[in-house]
Protein backbone atom coordinates (compact mmCIF):
# COMPACT_ATOMS: atom_id res chain seq x y z
CA UNK A 1 0.00 0.00 0.00
CA UNK A 2 2.39 2.63 0.75
CA UNK A 3 4.88 0.91 -1.89
CA UNK A 4 1.96 1.85 -4.25
CA UNK A 5 1.32 5.80 -2.72
CA UNK A 6 5.24 6.21 -3.07
CA UNK A 7 5.28 5.05 -6.74
CA UNK A 8 2.23 7.53 -7.25
CA UNK A 9 4.01 9.91 -5.52
CA UNK A 10 6.98 9.66 -7.60
CA UNK A 11 5.33 9.28 -10.65
CA UNK A 12 3.56 12.70 -9.69
CA UNK A 13 6.78 14.63 -8.77
CA UNK A 14 8.36 12.97 -11.97
CA UNK A 15 5.50 14.31 -13.80
CA UNK A 16 5.65 17.77 -12.13
CA UNK A 17 9.46 17.95 -12.22
CA UNK A 18 9.57 18.19 -16.07
CA UNK A 19 12.40 16.08 -17.14
CA UNK A 20 11.79 11.97 -17.48
CA UNK A 21 14.36 9.69 -17.10
CA UNK A 22 11.79 6.50 -15.43
CA UNK A 23 8.35 6.42 -15.42
CA UNK A 24 6.01 5.78 -12.39
CA UNK A 25 5.29 2.34 -11.25
CA UNK A 26 1.83 2.56 -12.76
CA UNK A 27 2.44 3.53 -16.42
CA UNK A 28 5.69 0.90 -16.11
CA UNK A 29 2.91 -1.63 -15.09
CA UNK A 30 0.46 -0.34 -18.11
CA UNK A 31 3.15 -0.28 -20.25
CA UNK A 32 4.50 -4.22 -19.88
CA UNK A 33 1.52 -5.48 -19.88
CA UNK A 34 -0.05 -3.51 -22.80
CA UNK A 35 3.19 -4.25 -25.04
CA UNK A 36 2.99 -7.93 -24.30
CA UNK A 37 -0.49 -7.76 -25.61
CA UNK A 38 0.20 -5.72 -28.40
CA UNK A 39 3.08 -8.06 -29.44
CA UNK A 40 0.82 -10.85 -29.26
CA UNK A 41 -2.26 -9.29 -31.09
CA UNK A 42 0.68 -8.32 -33.82
CA UNK A 43 1.51 -12.22 -34.45
CA UNK A 44 -2.03 -12.76 -34.15
CA UNK A 45 -2.79 -10.54 -36.67
CA UNK A 46 0.49 -12.06 -39.00
CA UNK A 47 -0.47 -15.90 -37.95
CA UNK A 48 -4.26 -16.38 -37.69
CA UNK A 49 -5.77 -18.34 -40.39
CA UNK A 50 -9.14 -16.51 -40.35
CA UNK A 51 -9.71 -12.54 -41.62
CA UNK A 52 -11.91 -12.10 -39.17
CA UNK A 53 -9.36 -13.13 -36.02
CA UNK A 54 -7.08 -11.02 -37.77
CA UNK A 55 -8.90 -7.78 -37.55
CA UNK A 56 -9.84 -8.31 -34.02
CA UNK A 57 -5.96 -8.64 -32.89
CA UNK A 58 -5.74 -6.07 -34.99
CA UNK A 59 -8.27 -3.56 -32.56
CA UNK A 60 -6.81 -5.34 -29.48
CA UNK A 61 -3.30 -3.94 -30.68
CA UNK A 62 -5.08 -0.73 -31.59
CA UNK A 63 -6.76 -0.48 -27.94
CA UNK A 64 -3.61 -0.82 -26.34
CA UNK A 65 -1.68 1.81 -28.41
CA UNK A 66 -4.68 3.98 -27.05
CA UNK A 67 -3.87 3.39 -23.84
CA UNK A 68 -0.51 4.17 -24.40
CA UNK A 69 -1.14 7.46 -26.34
CA UNK A 70 -3.23 8.86 -22.94
CA UNK A 71 -0.56 7.76 -20.29
CA UNK A 72 1.87 9.90 -22.79
CA UNK A 73 -0.12 12.86 -21.87
CA UNK A 74 -1.96 12.45 -26.03
CA UNK A 75 -5.34 12.03 -24.18
CA UNK A 76 -7.14 13.41 -27.35
CA UNK A 77 -5.30 11.00 -29.53
CA UNK A 78 -6.19 8.09 -27.45
CA UNK A 79 -9.11 9.02 -27.66
CA UNK A 80 -9.51 9.44 -31.57
CA UNK A 81 -7.74 6.45 -31.58
CA UNK A 82 -10.68 4.48 -30.10
CA UNK A 83 -13.27 6.10 -32.09
CA UNK A 84 -11.63 6.44 -35.30
CA UNK A 85 -9.57 3.56 -35.44
CA UNK A 86 -11.12 0.45 -33.47
CA UNK A 87 -13.98 2.12 -34.37
CA UNK A 88 -14.71 3.12 -38.07
CA UNK A 89 -11.92 1.91 -39.69
CA UNK A 90 -11.99 -1.65 -38.28
CA UNK A 91 -15.43 -1.54 -38.38
CA UNK A 92 -14.87 -0.68 -42.21
CA UNK A 93 -12.91 -3.83 -42.72
CA UNK A 94 -15.07 -6.19 -40.81
CA UNK A 95 -17.77 -4.65 -43.48
CA UNK A 96 -15.79 -5.76 -46.01
CA UNK A 97 -14.67 -9.20 -44.93
CA UNK A 98 -18.58 -9.44 -44.90
CA UNK A 99 -19.39 -8.28 -48.45
CA UNK A 100 -16.58 -10.35 -50.08
CA UNK A 101 -17.15 -13.39 -47.82
CA UNK A 102 -14.76 -15.81 -47.06
CA UNK A 103 -14.53 -18.46 -49.35
CA UNK A 104 -11.50 -20.19 -49.57
CA UNK A 105 -8.51 -20.13 -47.13
CA UNK A 106 -5.44 -18.59 -48.37
CA UNK A 107 -2.99 -20.48 -50.21
CA UNK A 108 0.26 -21.64 -48.80
CA UNK A 109 2.05 -22.35 -51.83
CA UNK A 110 5.12 -20.00 -52.27
CA UNK A 111 5.05 -18.24 -55.97
CA UNK A 112 8.62 -17.64 -54.94
CA UNK A 113 10.52 -20.01 -53.33
CA UNK A 114 12.17 -19.50 -49.97
CA UNK A 115 10.33 -16.12 -50.08
CA UNK A 116 8.81 -16.88 -46.16
CA UNK A 117 11.81 -17.05 -44.31
CA UNK A 118 13.68 -14.57 -46.66
CA UNK A 119 10.77 -12.01 -45.12
CA UNK A 120 11.41 -13.44 -41.76
CA UNK A 121 15.13 -12.65 -42.34
CA UNK A 122 14.24 -9.52 -43.77
CA UNK A 123 11.72 -8.16 -41.10
CA UNK A 124 14.06 -9.39 -37.90
CA UNK A 125 17.18 -7.73 -39.28
CA UNK A 126 14.99 -4.01 -40.02
CA UNK A 127 13.46 -4.36 -36.38
CA UNK A 128 17.22 -5.06 -35.26
CA UNK A 129 17.97 -2.13 -37.30
CA UNK A 130 15.80 -0.09 -36.25
CA UNK A 131 16.10 -0.57 -32.35
CA UNK A 132 19.68 -0.07 -32.86
CA UNK A 133 19.12 2.91 -34.55
CA UNK A 134 16.58 4.12 -31.66
CA UNK A 135 19.26 2.33 -28.87
CA UNK A 136 22.52 4.46 -30.20
CA UNK A 137 20.77 7.78 -30.46
CA UNK A 138 21.21 10.46 -28.11
CA UNK A 139 17.91 10.80 -26.77
CA UNK A 140 18.23 12.64 -23.80
CA UNK A 141 15.83 13.04 -20.91
CA UNK A 142 12.23 13.67 -21.52
CA UNK A 143 10.90 16.99 -21.04
CA UNK A 144 6.81 15.56 -20.60
CA UNK A 145 3.66 17.16 -21.82
CA UNK A 146 2.49 18.98 -18.85
CA UNK A 147 3.50 22.56 -19.39
CA UNK A 148 3.01 21.71 -22.82
CA UNK A 149 -0.70 21.04 -22.29
CA UNK A 150 -0.77 23.03 -19.92
CA UNK A 151 -0.14 26.58 -22.08
CA UNK A 152 -3.51 26.43 -23.29
CA UNK A 153 -5.77 24.58 -19.97
CA UNK A 154 -5.72 21.42 -20.98
CA UNK A 155 -4.34 18.98 -24.01
CA UNK A 156 -7.37 19.53 -26.66
CA UNK A 157 -6.95 23.64 -26.46
CA UNK A 158 -3.55 23.34 -27.13
CA UNK A 159 -4.10 20.91 -29.87
CA UNK A 160 -6.72 23.31 -31.33
CA UNK A 161 -4.37 26.29 -31.44
CA UNK A 162 -1.45 24.65 -32.96
CA UNK A 163 -4.12 23.24 -35.64
CA UNK A 164 -6.05 26.34 -36.38
CA UNK A 165 -2.51 28.16 -36.21
CA UNK A 166 0.36 26.78 -37.59
CA UNK A 167 -1.28 23.72 -39.26
CA UNK A 168 -3.97 25.43 -40.73
CA UNK A 169 -3.04 24.90 -44.16
CA UNK A 170 -2.68 21.01 -43.79
CA UNK A 171 -5.58 20.76 -41.74
CA UNK A 172 -7.75 22.51 -44.86
CA UNK A 173 -5.44 20.02 -47.44
CA UNK A 174 -6.35 17.21 -45.18
CA UNK A 175 -10.24 18.34 -45.33
CA UNK A 176 -9.84 18.47 -49.50
CA UNK A 177 -7.99 14.59 -49.17
CA UNK A 178 -10.96 13.32 -47.28
CA UNK A 179 -13.53 14.66 -50.01
CA UNK A 180 -11.37 13.20 -52.80
CA UNK A 181 -11.51 9.56 -51.35
CA UNK A 182 -14.83 9.76 -50.47
CA UNK A 183 -15.64 10.58 -54.02
CA UNK A 184 -13.23 7.72 -55.01
CA UNK A 185 -14.80 5.51 -52.70
CA UNK A 186 -17.96 5.77 -54.52
CA UNK A 187 -16.78 5.39 -58.05
CA UNK A 188 -14.75 2.71 -57.76
CA UNK A 189 -17.84 1.09 -55.98
CA UNK A 190 -20.24 1.94 -58.48
CA UNK A 191 -21.01 -0.63 -60.58
CA UNK A 192 -22.60 0.29 -63.89
CA UNK A 193 -25.44 -1.21 -65.57
CA UNK A 194 -24.73 -2.26 -69.13
CA UNK A 195 -27.38 -4.54 -69.64
CA UNK A 196 -30.91 -4.48 -68.86
CA UNK A 197 -31.74 -6.54 -65.55
CA UNK A 198 -32.97 -9.92 -65.79
CA UNK A 199 -36.61 -10.71 -65.12
CA UNK A 200 -37.53 -13.19 -62.80
CA UNK A 201 -39.48 -14.77 -66.49
CA UNK A 202 -36.18 -14.88 -67.98
CA UNK A 203 -34.05 -16.27 -65.66
CA UNK A 204 -36.84 -19.43 -65.12
CA UNK A 205 -36.96 -20.02 -68.76
CA UNK A 206 -32.63 -19.80 -69.24
CA UNK A 207 -32.92 -22.44 -66.24
CA UNK A 208 -34.99 -24.70 -68.19
CA UNK A 209 -33.08 -24.21 -70.96
CA UNK A 210 -30.34 -25.25 -69.08
CA UNK A 211 -32.29 -28.18 -67.87
CA UNK A 212 -33.79 -29.42 -70.75
CA UNK A 213 -29.74 -30.40 -72.25
CA UNK A 214 -28.11 -31.15 -68.63
CA UNK A 215 -30.29 -33.37 -66.11
CA UNK A 216 -28.23 -32.65 -62.88
CA UNK A 217 -28.95 -28.74 -63.19
CA UNK A 218 -31.31 -27.98 -59.97
CA UNK A 219 -34.29 -26.07 -61.59
CA UNK A 220 -36.59 -26.05 -58.14
CA UNK A 221 -35.45 -23.38 -54.96
CA UNK A 222 -32.59 -24.78 -53.32
CA UNK A 223 -33.79 -26.18 -50.19
CA UNK A 224 -33.69 -24.80 -46.70
CA UNK A 225 -31.22 -25.45 -44.50
CA UNK A 226 -33.18 -27.50 -42.19
CA UNK A 227 -33.73 -26.59 -38.69
CA UNK A 228 -34.86 -28.88 -36.37
CA UNK A 229 -35.12 -28.60 -32.31
CA UNK A 230 -31.36 -29.71 -32.09
CA UNK A 231 -30.17 -26.74 -33.79
CA UNK A 232 -31.76 -23.26 -34.64
CA UNK A 233 -28.75 -22.53 -37.30
CA UNK A 234 -28.19 -21.95 -40.97
CA UNK A 235 -25.23 -24.16 -40.93
CA UNK A 236 -27.92 -27.14 -40.26
CA UNK A 237 -28.09 -29.30 -43.14
CA UNK A 238 -31.67 -30.57 -43.92
CA UNK A 239 -32.59 -34.17 -44.25
CA UNK A 240 -33.71 -36.50 -47.43
CA UNK A 241 -36.53 -38.56 -46.82
CA UNK A 242 -33.97 -41.34 -46.66
CA UNK A 243 -32.29 -39.72 -43.73
CA UNK A 244 -29.22 -38.58 -45.56
CA UNK A 245 -28.06 -35.09 -45.38
CA UNK A 246 -28.96 -32.47 -48.38
CA UNK A 247 -25.31 -31.12 -48.79
CA UNK A 248 -27.37 -28.11 -50.92
CA UNK A 249 -29.58 -26.90 -48.29
CA UNK A 250 -26.29 -25.64 -46.74
CA UNK A 251 -24.93 -22.00 -47.88
CA UNK A 252 -22.00 -22.43 -50.04
CA UNK A 253 -19.31 -20.49 -48.30
CA UNK A 254 -19.97 -22.66 -45.09
CA UNK A 255 -19.84 -26.17 -47.04
CA UNK A 256 -16.85 -24.81 -48.52
CA UNK A 257 -15.33 -24.10 -45.33
CA UNK A 258 -16.87 -27.44 -43.94
CA UNK A 259 -18.31 -25.69 -41.15
CA UNK A 260 -21.53 -28.05 -42.21
CA UNK A 261 -23.09 -29.13 -38.73
CA UNK A 262 -23.64 -32.68 -38.19
CA UNK A 263 -26.81 -34.00 -36.57
CA UNK A 264 -27.69 -36.42 -34.38
CA UNK A 265 -29.75 -39.03 -35.02
CA UNK A 266 -33.48 -38.41 -33.48
CA UNK A 267 -34.32 -41.34 -31.30
CA UNK A 268 -36.25 -44.36 -33.40
CA UNK A 269 -39.94 -44.75 -31.43
CA UNK A 270 -40.20 -47.89 -29.77
CA UNK A 271 -43.25 -49.07 -30.45
CA UNK A 272 -45.34 -49.26 -27.01
CA UNK A 273 -44.80 -45.74 -27.10
CA UNK A 274 -46.21 -45.25 -30.44
CA UNK A 275 -49.03 -47.35 -29.27
CA UNK A 276 -49.35 -45.16 -25.82
CA UNK A 277 -50.86 -42.33 -27.66
CA UNK A 278 -54.00 -41.15 -27.81
CA UNK A 279 -54.73 -42.64 -31.42
CA UNK A 280 -56.18 -39.21 -32.80
CA UNK A 281 -52.61 -37.94 -33.71
CA UNK A 282 -52.11 -38.69 -36.79
CA UNK A 283 -48.12 -38.03 -36.40
CA UNK A 284 -47.95 -41.04 -34.19
CA UNK A 285 -44.69 -42.42 -36.38
CA UNK A 286 -43.00 -39.46 -36.38
CA UNK A 287 -40.73 -39.12 -33.43
CA UNK A 288 -41.17 -40.20 -29.90
CA UNK A 289 -39.84 -37.11 -28.30
CA UNK A 290 -42.68 -34.83 -30.12
CA UNK A 291 -45.38 -36.99 -29.10
CA UNK A 292 -44.34 -37.46 -25.80
CA UNK A 293 -44.62 -33.40 -25.92
CA UNK A 294 -48.42 -33.41 -26.94
CA UNK A 295 -49.27 -36.03 -24.92
CA UNK A 296 -48.43 -34.31 -21.50
CA UNK B 1 11.34 2.14 -17.20
CA UNK B 2 12.38 4.37 -19.47
CA UNK B 3 10.66 6.18 -21.69
CA UNK B 4 12.35 5.18 -24.67
CA UNK B 5 10.66 1.73 -24.15
CA UNK B 6 7.86 2.72 -26.46
CA UNK B 7 9.85 3.46 -29.29
CA UNK B 8 11.23 0.23 -28.73
CA UNK B 9 7.77 -1.47 -28.78
CA UNK B 10 6.90 0.90 -32.26
CA UNK B 11 9.87 -0.59 -33.70
CA UNK B 12 8.61 -4.20 -33.23
CA UNK B 13 5.05 -3.56 -34.10
CA UNK B 14 6.49 -1.95 -37.50
CA UNK B 15 8.59 -4.98 -37.92
CA UNK B 16 5.92 -7.10 -37.63
CA UNK B 17 3.24 -5.38 -39.83
CA UNK B 18 6.12 -5.39 -42.17
CA UNK B 19 6.57 -9.21 -41.74
CA UNK B 20 2.67 -9.36 -42.24
CA UNK B 21 3.14 -7.65 -45.78
CA UNK B 22 5.70 -9.77 -46.66
CA UNK B 23 4.48 -12.68 -45.95
CA UNK B 24 0.29 -12.70 -45.97
CA UNK B 25 -1.33 -13.06 -49.41
CA UNK B 26 -5.20 -12.08 -48.45
CA UNK B 27 -4.77 -8.62 -49.53
CA UNK B 28 -7.11 -7.53 -46.90
CA UNK B 29 -4.88 -8.89 -43.98
CA UNK B 30 -1.89 -7.21 -46.16
CA UNK B 31 -3.82 -3.83 -45.48
CA UNK B 32 -4.20 -4.46 -41.81
CA UNK B 33 -0.71 -5.15 -41.13
CA UNK B 34 -0.38 -1.69 -43.30
CA UNK B 35 -2.53 -0.17 -40.56
CA UNK B 36 -0.35 -1.93 -37.84
CA UNK B 37 2.81 0.03 -39.25
CA UNK B 38 1.09 3.48 -39.49
CA UNK B 39 0.10 3.24 -35.85
CA UNK B 40 2.91 2.08 -34.89
CA UNK B 41 4.35 5.14 -36.45
CA UNK B 42 1.88 7.15 -34.71
CA UNK B 43 3.25 5.59 -31.01
CA UNK B 44 6.79 6.74 -32.13
CA UNK B 45 5.64 10.48 -32.87
CA UNK B 46 3.33 10.78 -29.73
CA UNK B 47 7.10 9.32 -27.77
CA UNK B 48 9.09 12.15 -29.63
CA UNK B 49 6.73 15.12 -28.55
CA UNK B 50 6.65 14.10 -25.22
CA UNK B 51 10.66 13.88 -25.64
CA UNK B 52 10.57 17.48 -26.43
CA UNK B 53 7.22 18.95 -24.67
CA UNK B 54 5.78 20.00 -27.91
CA UNK B 55 2.51 19.10 -29.18
CA UNK B 56 3.50 18.83 -32.78
CA UNK B 57 4.21 15.56 -32.68
CA UNK B 58 0.75 14.63 -31.76
CA UNK B 59 -0.63 17.07 -34.73
CA UNK B 60 1.15 14.62 -36.76
CA UNK B 61 0.05 11.64 -35.76
CA UNK B 62 -3.46 12.96 -35.88
CA UNK B 63 -2.83 13.52 -39.71
CA UNK B 64 -1.46 10.57 -40.00
CA UNK B 65 -4.95 9.57 -38.97
CA UNK B 66 -6.77 11.62 -41.35
CA UNK B 67 -4.92 10.00 -44.01
CA UNK B 68 -5.06 6.64 -42.66
CA UNK B 69 -8.71 6.68 -43.16
CA UNK B 70 -8.62 8.24 -46.47
CA UNK B 71 -6.59 5.38 -47.18
CA UNK B 72 -8.90 2.62 -46.08
CA UNK B 73 -11.85 3.77 -47.82
CA UNK B 74 -9.94 4.10 -51.08
CA UNK B 75 -8.28 0.74 -50.43
CA UNK B 76 -10.84 -1.38 -49.39
CA UNK B 77 -13.11 0.23 -52.61
CA UNK B 78 -10.06 -0.81 -55.08
CA UNK B 79 -10.24 -4.39 -52.79
CA UNK B 80 -14.07 -4.97 -53.27
CA UNK B 81 -13.64 -3.68 -57.31
CA UNK B 82 -10.62 -6.18 -57.28
CA UNK B 83 -12.70 -8.76 -55.76
CA UNK B 84 -15.61 -8.47 -58.18
CA UNK B 85 -13.96 -8.99 -61.22
CA UNK B 86 -11.79 -11.53 -60.18
CA UNK B 87 -13.69 -13.39 -57.42
CA UNK B 88 -10.48 -13.69 -55.29
CA UNK B 89 -9.10 -11.55 -52.74
CA UNK B 90 -5.44 -12.81 -53.14
CA UNK B 91 -2.51 -10.64 -53.87
CA UNK B 92 -0.90 -13.75 -56.18
CA UNK B 93 -4.04 -13.84 -58.64
CA UNK B 94 -3.41 -9.91 -59.65
CA UNK B 95 -0.76 -10.26 -61.68
CA UNK B 96 -1.73 -8.68 -65.18
CA UNK B 97 0.78 -6.11 -65.29
CA UNK B 98 3.57 -8.96 -64.87
CA UNK B 99 3.10 -10.25 -68.44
Amino acid sequence: MSAALLATQSAATHLLAGPVTSTGGGETFLFWVGASISVLGALGLIFSKKAVHSALCLAGVMICLALFYMAQGAVFLGVVQIVVYTGAIMMLFLFVLMLIGIDAPESLTETIRGQRWAAVLVAVLFGAILIGVFAHAKLGPFAGMDQANAAAGGNVPSLAHLLFARYFWAFEVSSAVLITSALGAMVLAHRERVTARRTQKELAADRFKRYSKDPSVIVTPMPNPGVYAQHNAVDTPALLPDGSIAQLSVNATLRAQGEVRGITPLPVPLPHEAADGDGASPAGANGSGRHEEVGA
Amino acid sequence: MNPDSYLYLSAILFSLGALGVLIRRDAIVVFMCIELMLNAANLAFVTFSRMHGRLDGQIFAFFTMVVAAAEVVVGLAIIITVFRTRRSASVDDANLLKY
